[in-house]
């Protein structure tokens, strides 16, 4: 049985100035304790918003959530603010892109784990801060007693994300959410927390939601992938699946568009045209119509379907790559 | 690859300087130990200055005519002070920095306002910065009315439209404001900025790092193509490595305010030397499952330690998984040629590469 299920998740904004943005349109997914789940997409496309969304942290006013998300079988959406707090330390650990934002500037950075511990699983104090020390000891955090008294500002961006990860992992949450959690950090300290994110994983059967655009950081971590577009899931599929066969043109597009450290210098890169800023919405037919070489009139008419098109994938197009390769096959 | 002369010359022993194997050896640009150093100052009446931050610290290199310089490193490491101090944004502590064969250190006045003029700057999000109230057109007209290029009329409008179709948009967007486009038009608007003074070089810091992977490739394959028109010759300074090795030639990795290893990009790529450049270059994410299930990560341990009180010797010292007792922690390494063109500042260099070293396993 799935951990979480998410259930044709829609959020939007209604403001009364603005047009209404149709933030996430439809996403459903399941993730199976000790799984890794992706999503990726480019900026805007919804990411960030799912994520805030399962974690009950969207702003009331103005925001209309639908849908469902369930975690081994309680219905998330219809917690009360309250609930939801409870629920959050507990069963749910988060770690955000920037870890400033998130860390208590005024709250030393022990205090503010083992207050979690003591809060969360019922601890003395004088456990919660071993066992404190402990999880900045596993994170990475060299000196950890001396750590233990510092605040945010004093430490660096990497050591911030690891404090940051032992106060999401303090209550041994069931499913963690990382959205973008390396993508302030330069390269070598990124490989040494998704290093970390990954021993976790296997350690103590943790599910993570991994929210990134960054394809190769999906290749290395995720057993599932969804590639999001304008808040709809356009592509599923396994790791190896999805990039050795991209079936959706925003997919393979993605793919071509990156620069590749094991690719020949010259080789010219096959950019994507126009930008997200180019989406239609999903009413007046594929979002990814104006940007798409592979359109067909039929495009611009009907929004094409999530459908399953073999076990474990799915895909939302009308004329996906490879499908006139794979009618001559069956001809 | 067009260098056929490589093969016949033996590289070991080229005079001091003018290596003919180097790629470089016409060169636009010649850096020699560069450095930039920043005051900290104390205190509000006296303001003493109670240290320095090293933050460009001995950098010496050659970017050819032409050619694509790339030079690479994580946060804070100089990149962008190297950059600005090319352009006289930052003044140089000491060293030189000649362009086109001149010093720049003794210029001012006009003379410094007319070498100014050929090396331009393009930013990670060059309009931003910029006075929303501006059209696209002032904006651009700005620097050729600055450097005596605006002859006024149909040869400007002209010019002003050829120089939006190289950049890929069309001639209504000189009408527009910054805030009317995307992140990609807009970089690219900073471009044509850029390039209507009709620069020789330029320095192009972080580019593409704050754009959409599917944007980044368009401005990327823009550079190339403005490059090929214009017989540019481009300083591209970013921290993503794979950025760097699809538009540069030759590239220079930097570590805490100096050059830890230079060469050819291929070579750097297929034989890194430095324990730096392997850390980094095995810490890059691709996008290949297969790949990521079998590479090695060289994990380094630590934080990158603050260039305010960089390490003795080698800078690396702190972080290096081949570090060894000698001459590591007190000795800085050089920059040295190891052999075509391929410079590195590592003490062990070749007992790394041959195996003789291995890297220490824990602390
Ligand atoms: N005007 C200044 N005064 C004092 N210190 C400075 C100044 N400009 C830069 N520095 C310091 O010099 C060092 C190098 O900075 P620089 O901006 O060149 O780094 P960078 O390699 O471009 O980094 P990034 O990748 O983050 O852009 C840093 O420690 C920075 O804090
Ligand atoms: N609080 C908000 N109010 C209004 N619009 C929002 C809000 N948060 C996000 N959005 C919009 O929702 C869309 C999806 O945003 P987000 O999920 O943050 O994207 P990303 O995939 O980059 O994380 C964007 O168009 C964004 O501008
Ligand atoms: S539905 Fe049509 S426009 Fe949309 S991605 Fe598929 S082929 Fe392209
Ligand atoms: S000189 Fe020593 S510490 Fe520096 S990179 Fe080489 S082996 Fe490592
Ligand atoms: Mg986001
Ligand atoms: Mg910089």
């Amino acid at each position: 049985m799935a951990l979480l299920e998410v259930r044709d998740l829609s959020v939007r904004f209604v403001r009364k100035s603005e047009p209404t943005v149709s933030a996430v349109d439809g996403v459903s997914f399941d993730v199976h304790p000790g799984s890794t789940v992706g999503l990726v997409g480019e900026s805007g496309c919804g990411k960030s918003v799912t994520s805030l969304a399962i974690m009950g942290l969207l702003p009331g006013r103005g925001t209309e959530v639908s849908g469902s998300v369930n975690l081994e079988g309680s219905e998330l959406l219809r917690l009360s603010q309250r609930e939801f707090d409870r629920r959050r330390g507990k069963d749910l650990g988060m770690v955000f892109q920037d870890p400033l934002t998130s860390l208590n500037p005024v709250v030393p950075i022990g205090l503010q784990v083992s207050e979690v511990i003591e809060r969360h699983r019922g601890l003395s104090r004088r456990d919660a801060s071993r066992e404190a020390a402990r999880l900045l000891d596993r994170v990475g955090i060299p000196d950890p007693d001396r750590r233990l008294k510092e605040y945010s500002h004093q430490l660096s961006g990497g050591m911030r994300q690891r404090a940051l990860i032992a106060m999401a992992l303090a209550c041994e949450p069931r499913l963690l959410i990382a959205d973008e959690p390396t993508t302030a950090l330069d390269v070598t300290i990124q490989a040494q927390i998704l290093t970390l994110l990954k021993e976790l994983v296997a350690e103590t059967g943790t599910a993570l939601i991994m929210i990134t655009h960054d394809l190769g950081v999906v290749a290395g971590m995720c057993d599932e992938v969804n590639v999001l577009y304008a808040g709809r899931i356009v592509e599923r599929a396994q790791r190896h699946e999805l990039f050795s066969r991209p079936r959706h043109p925003y997919t393979a597009g993605l793919m071509a568009s990156v620069p590749r450290l094991d690719s020949p210098r010259g080789q010219r890169l096959a950019p994507i045209e126009g930008s997200v800023a180019d989406n239609i919405p999903w009413e007046g037919g594929c979002a990814f119509s104006p940007r798409c070489g592979n359109a067909l009139a039929v495009c611009g008419e009907r929004a094409p379907e999530l459908e399953t098109i073999e076990q474990g994938r799915l895909l939302r197009c009308h004329n996906p790559i490879g499908a006139a390769e794979l009618e001559r096959a069956h001809d | 690859m067009t260098d056929s002369s490589r093969t016949i010359t033996g590289s070991e022993t080229s005079p001091v300087g003018t290596d003919p194997s180097d790629p470089a050896a016409d060169s636009l640009l010649e850096i020699d130990d560069l450095r930039v150093h920043f005051p900290i100052k104390r205190g509000i009446v006296l303001d003493r200055t109670v240290g320095h931050v090293y933050a460009v610290d001995g950098v010496s290199l050659r970017v050819g005519r032409g050619e694509t310089y790339g030079l690479v490193g994580e946060s804070g490491c100089g990149k962008s002070t190297l950059g600005k101090a090319v352009l006289r944004l930052e003044r140089p502590t000491g060293g030189s920095i000649r362009f086109d064969g001149t010093d720049m250190a003794g210029m001012s006045g006009e003379p410094l306002r007319r070498m100014r003029r050929r090396m331009q700057m393009v930013f990670q999000d060059t309009l931003s910065s910029l006075d929303p109230r501006q059209s696209v057109e002032s904006l651009l007209v700005e620097g050729m009315r600055a450097h005596g290029l605006d002859k006024g009329g149909e040869s400007t409008e002209r010019e002003l439209r050829e120089l939006l179709s190289s950049v890929g948009l069309p001639s209504s967007a000189l009408r527009k404001y910054p805030h009317e486009f995307s992140g990609g038009q807009r970089q690219r608007i900073g471009i044509a900025r850029a390039l209507a003074v009709r620069p020789d070089l330029v320095v192009a810091d972080e580019p593409v790092s704050a754009l959409d992977v599917s944007v980044q490739a368009q401005v990327l394959n823009l550079l190339e193509d403005l490059q090929e028109e214009f017989g540019l010759t481009y300083l591209v300074i970013a921290h993503d490595l794979a950025v760097v090795r699809h538009v540069a030639r030759r590239i220079g990795v930097m570590y805490l305010g100096g050059l830890v290893e230079e060469s050819d990009s291929d070579v750097l790529y297929e034989q890194p030397l430095h324990p730096y450049t392997r850390a980094l270059l095995s810490a890059v994410p691709v996008p290949e499952p297969e790949v990521e299930d079998r590479r090695e990560r060289i994990l380094l341990s630590g934080d990158l330690p603050s260039p305010a009180s960089p390490p003795t010797g080698c800078r690396f010292h702190t972080r290096c998984p081949w570090r060894q007792p000698t001459r590591c922690d007190s000795e800085r390494p050089e920059l040295r040629d190891v052999g075509g063109g391929h410079r590195v500042a590592c003490h062990y260099a070749e007992e790394i590469r041959d195996g003789i070293i291995t890297p220490n396993s824990g602390e």
